[in-house]
């Protein structure tokens, strides 16, 4: 079953958006501590931005070794980026470096913990997202 | 640094940054310090013909906004960053906090900077006078230096701190994304851009260390905190409203600054590991501040929420990592 896979830093902004959205429905969700982690099925990234003011560094190691192995990014299908307005032209950067570097979509940005409306939006733009790619099949 | 009586006999120690207890003193730290910046990195100059359009009444009202920002940058150097570093777990802390504390004195200094470059010395006199006797912008000052007292308990210290960084300052910041958004005094906002930024990270940094102290703590003292963070948010958002209703009724600007009010409030809470408080409804910032504060970040299509009928693949700036394999 397609899934959701996710880094989230010791302040758990990432944490609690996947948390509030598997309120919604159960979808498996694999969290990126930075030991070796496979991913068994389609998934959808959840990736926080950090960095500096010129965008280097905006994804976090873990994701970067995550997606180093051609087989988690072989099941990558699309990434949303989390972050913080307040960085300016790079809100939510990592988002879409790896979405460029995956050659996968961008699917929505949120900032830090996500409001009730990014939690509706992602989780009904993840069915659609899902059954669309399934039809495509 | 707890500095022991001599006659203890306790060692005192040196920071060791390659012993980190805290390895996100160590990113922030990282962080801060790659955002360094100084206000004569902005050509302000550029804004002299700008500002010479604006009514003598948005002249005073920008003027009256930036010491209002000012004071508090002021307190949150002098007093604010300084009073959480008794409180500070590791040495790192305490070397984030000195960071924080710099900062500050350089946001207040750029204040003066955009001073000196558009304004008359006696509008700012005039202004700098104003913000002393302005009862909101003194009294929201009040209660947060009231948390900030040593008698105090640190983690209420540690809200006061995150409700100053993250919700106090937008009253103020509103209004040069909005003369962005008109495309004047865009040097000037540049600068507004790179302290927003380094608020964005204040915030999140004592946010953090907040909810890992609260982590500790038994479930009736953490629903006390909690209890008091809303507490104080809605007796600063009741200032805050009056504030902003003072100087944003004249341009028509008042409810939109609120919206954005409601939408920093939101932030500031979830950097404490809140929830988020306002409902979409009252957080639907103007698009045109939105744009403002992040420009050019919405070129790239989020599919989720647009109407649009295929994939866009992201585009990024090019700048990242050499350690990607692929």
């Amino acid at each position: 079953m397609e899934g959701l896979v996710y880094f989230s830093s010791a302040t758990g902004n990432t944490r609690r958006f996947v948390e509030r959205l598997g309120e919604r429905r159960a979808r498996p969700a694999l969290r990126i501590l930075g030991g070796p982690l496979s991913a068994t099925a389609p998934f959808v990234l959840i990736c926080p931005s950090y960095g500096d003011g010129e965008g280097r560094g905006s994804v976090p190691k873990p994701v970067i070794r995550f997606l180093n192995d051609p087989a988690n990014r072989a099941l990558l299908r699309g990434v949303i980026g989390a972050g913080n307005r307040n960085f300016g032209h790079l809100f939510a950067h990592a988002g879409g470096v790896v979405a460029e570097k995956c050659g996968v979509p961008l699917l929505y940005r949120f900032e830090l913990a996500g409001t009730g409306t990014d939690i509706d939006r992602v989780d009904k733009g993840l069915e659609e997202f899902w059954t669309r790619l399934r039809e495509r099949a | 640094m707890n500095i022991a009586h001599p006659s203890q006999r306790a060692a005192l120690k040196a920071v060791n940054w390659n012993r980190i207890q805290d390895d996100k003193d160590l990113e922030v730290w990282n962080r801060l310090t790659s955002n360094f910046w100084l206000p004569e990195k902005v050509p302000l100059s550029n804004d002299i013909a700008s500002w010479a359009t604006l009514r003598p009444a948005e002249r005073q009202l920008t003027i009256r906004v930036f010491t209002g920002l000012t004071l508090l940058d002021t307190i949150q150097s002098a007093v604010g960053a300084p009073a959480l570093m008794p409180d500070a777990e590791t040495p790192h802390e305490e070397a984030v906090l000195a960071n924080i504390a710099f900062m500050e004195a350089v946001h207040a200094r750029s204040y003066s900077s955009i001073f000196s470059t558009l304004c008359l010395t006696a509008e700012v006199d005039e202004a700098f006078r104003w913000s002393e006797e302005n009862p909101h912008l003194q009294q929201k000052a009040r209660l947060i230096l009231d948390e900030y007292q040593a008698t105090s308990d640190p983690l209420r210290r540690k809200v006061a701190s995150v409700f100053l960084e993250s919700f106090l300052f937008y009253s103020g910041f509103y209004l040069p994304m909005w003369w962005s958004s008109r495309a004047r005094l865009t040097n000037t906002a540049d600068l507004i851009r790179l302290i927003i930024r380094d608020e964005a990270v204040h915030g999140y940094y004592i946010g953090y260390k907040y909810q890992k102290a609260v982590e500790r703590l038994p479930e009736e003292k953490r629903k006390e905190l909690k209890d008091f963070a809303f507490a104080l948010l809605f007796d600063l958002y009741e200032i805050e409203a009056l504030y902003a209703a003072e100087l944003y009724d004249e341009v028509g600007l008042t409810e939109d600054v609120k919206a954005f009010l409601h939408y920093n409030a939101n932030k500031a809470l979830m950097n404490l590991g809140y929830e988020a408080l306002f409902p979409a409804t009252a957080t639907n910032v103007n698009p045109a501040i939105l744009a403002s504060l992040s420009p050019g970040a919405d070129e790239n299509h989020d599919f989720f929420s647009g109407s649009g009928s295929s994939y866009v693949i992201g585009k990024a700036v090019a700048t990242e990592d050499e350690d990607w394999e692929f």
